[in-house]
C-alpha cells in the first residue's frame, strides 16, 4: 500500500512528467489558454493514459515477453496508444459534442503527446507489475492534469494583466512554464 | 502454441503484429457502432438558438443550412433578426469571443415588422408567394395576395420581386400580449455622472500642493 503511495506523489509531484521531464509540452502550450478546456484535456488525457498504461503492460508481459519480441515494444504501444485515443475520441464524440468541438485537433494529438509513450515505456523499464503500471500511468495523468489546469488558471490571468510588450503572448508563457518547472523541482528529494 | 512460434522470429513477429492489428480493429469497429452518432449534434443546438425566420439575410437557404455553416466554421455574425442576443447565445454555446453584428446582412432593427400588401394594387403574379420562406402569403395566380399576419416573420424577402411595389414594411401594432407598462427611470439613470474634468481647477492646484509638501517633507526626513 506503501508502494502505491510513493508512485502517486512520486509521478504527480516529484518526477512530475511536464514540468521535471519535460514530456508532453504540445498539449501543454496549446490547450492550456482556457481553463475549461485544460479541465476538459486533462480529463481525456487522464482516461487515454492510465487505459494505455494497463494495456500496454498487458502486451508487452502477455505477448511480447513469452515470444522474445521485447524489439517490437514501442510499435506496439504505439498502435495500443493511438487505439485507446481513437476509442477515447468516440466516446467523447458520442457523450459530449460541446467538448469534441472545444479539444477539436487537440484530441487525436494525444497520440503523439509523448508522456503517454513515455509512461509504457518506463513501465517496461523499471519492471512494474500490471496494478503499479496502471497506477503509474494514472499519477503521471493526474500530474499533468494538475500543472495544465494550474498553467491554464495562470495564463487566464496573465491574458488581462499589464504584460511589457516584447512579452506579451507565447513569451510569458513560456517564461510562466519555465518558473513553474523551477517551483517543481523543489519537490524532489520528497520521496 | 509459444514454443512453435518462438522458433520462428521473424513469423512470430509478424503473427504478433497482424494478431494485435485484428484484435485492435475489432475493438474500434465495436466502438464505431457501439458510439454511433445520428447526425451532428452540435447543429441541433445552434439551430435551436436561431430565430427560425428562415429569412436568408446570412446568405443560406434557411436557419438549418446556417446552422450547419456555423458548425463547419462560419461566422456567427450574420443574423439580423436574432442580432446581438443570439450572436451572444451562440458564442457562449460554441466558447468563442462574441462579434458585433455584421452590418453587410442587415441590421438589427428595434420595432417589429411585417409584410403588408396593398391589396388593390396587386395584380396577381404570384412572385411574393414564392419567395415568402414561411408561407405567409395566401393567393393565387391573377388573383389578389394577402399577408397571413400571425406567420409573417418580417424577413422583407417579398418586397424585392414585387414588380408593381404593393409591398410595404409596416411596424406591428402592439396588442394585448406584448404590451408592458414603462418603467420609470430609475435612480441611477436619473444621477448626474460628475466626470473628474468637471471638477475645479482650483480643487487640483491644492491637492498639488498638498502632494508636493508630502514629498518635500519625505526627502527632507
Amino acid at each position: 500500500m506503501q508502494d502505491f503511495a510513493v508512485i502517486l506523489i512520486s509521478t504527480i509531484l516529484v518526477n512530475n512528467f511536464v514540468l521535471v521531464q519535460f514530456l508532453g509540452l504540445c498539449p501543454f502550450m496549446g490547450v492550456s489558454s482556457k481553463l475549461e478546456t485544460a479541465i476538459g484535456m486533462g480529463g481525456a488525457t487522464t482516461f487515454v493514459l492510465t487505459l494505455a498504461a494497463m494495456s500496454s503492460y498487458m502486451v508487452n508481459s502477455w505477448i511480447l515477453v513469452p515470444l522474445n519480441l521485447e524489439y517490437l515494444k514501442t510499435i506496439s504501444f504505439i498502435l495500443v496508444i493511438a487505439v485507446v485515443v481513437q476509442f477515447t475520441k468516440m466516446f467523447i464524440e458520442k457523450s459530449s459534442p460541446l467538448l469534441y468541438r472545444v479539444l477539436g485537433v487537440f484530441l487525436p494529438l494525444i497520440t503523439t503527446n509523448c508522456a503517454v509513450l513515455g509512461v509504457a515505456l518506463q513501465n517496461t523499464a523499471k519492471a512494474h507489475t500490471l496494478a503499479e503500471s496502471t497506477l503509474y500511468g494514472f499519477g503521471a495523468a493526474l500530474g499533468f492534469s494538475l500543472v495544465l489546469i494550474l498553467f491554464a488558471a495562470m495564463r487566464e490571468r496573465l491574458s488581462v494583466a499589464d504584460v511589457p510588450k516584447p512579452f506579451k503572448g507565447a513569451a510569458i508563457g513560456m517564461i510562466t512554464a519555465g518558473l513553474m518547472s523551477l517551483a517543481f523541482m523543489g519537490f524532489s528529494g520528497l520521496v | 502454441m509459444y514454443d512453435i512460434i518462438a522458433q520462428h522470429p521473424l513469423s512470430a513477429a509478424l503473427v504478433t503484429l497482424v494478431g494485435l492489428s485484428i484484435i485492435f480493429g475489432a475493438i474500434l469497429g465495436f466502438a464505431a457502432i457501439k458510439f454511433k452518432v445520428e447526425g451532428d449534434p452540435i447543429v441541433e443546438q445552434i439551430d435551436r438558438l436561431l430565430p427560425q425566420t428562415q429569412c436568408g439575410q446570412c446568405g443560406y437557404p434557411g436557419c438549418k443550412p446556417y446552422a450547419q455553416a456555423i458548425a463547419d466554421g462560419d461566422p456567427i455574425n450574420k443574423c439580423p433578426p436574432g442580432g446581438q442576443t443570439t450572436i451572444n447565445a451562440i458564442a457562449d454555446l460554441l466558447d468563442v469571443e462574441a462579434p458585433t453584428l455584421d452590418a453587410e446582412h442587415g441590421e438589427e432593427s428595434d420595432t417589429k415588422t411585417i409584410a403588408y400588401i396593398r391589396e388593390d394594387e396587386c395584380i396577381g403574379c404570384t412572385k411574393c408567394i414564392q419567395a415568402c420562406p414561411v408561407d405567409a402569403i395566401l393567393g393565387a395566380a391573377k388573383l389578389m395576395h394577402t399577408v397571413i399576419v400571425s406567420e409573417c416573420t418580417g424577413c422583407d424577402l417579398c418586397v424585392e420581386p414585387c414588380p408593381v411595389d404593393c409591398i410595404d414594411m409596416l411596424p406591428v401594432d402592439k396588442g394585448l400580449a406584448d404590451w408592458k407598462w414603462e418603467l420609470p427611470p430609475t435612480a441611477e439613470q436619473q444621477i448626474q455622472v460628475i466626470q473628474p474634468s468637471d471638477i475645479i481647477a482650483s480643487d487640483h492646484a491644492n491637492q498639488q500642493d498638498n502632494n508636493d509638501a508630502d514629498n518635500s517633507g519625505e526627502k527632507a526626513a
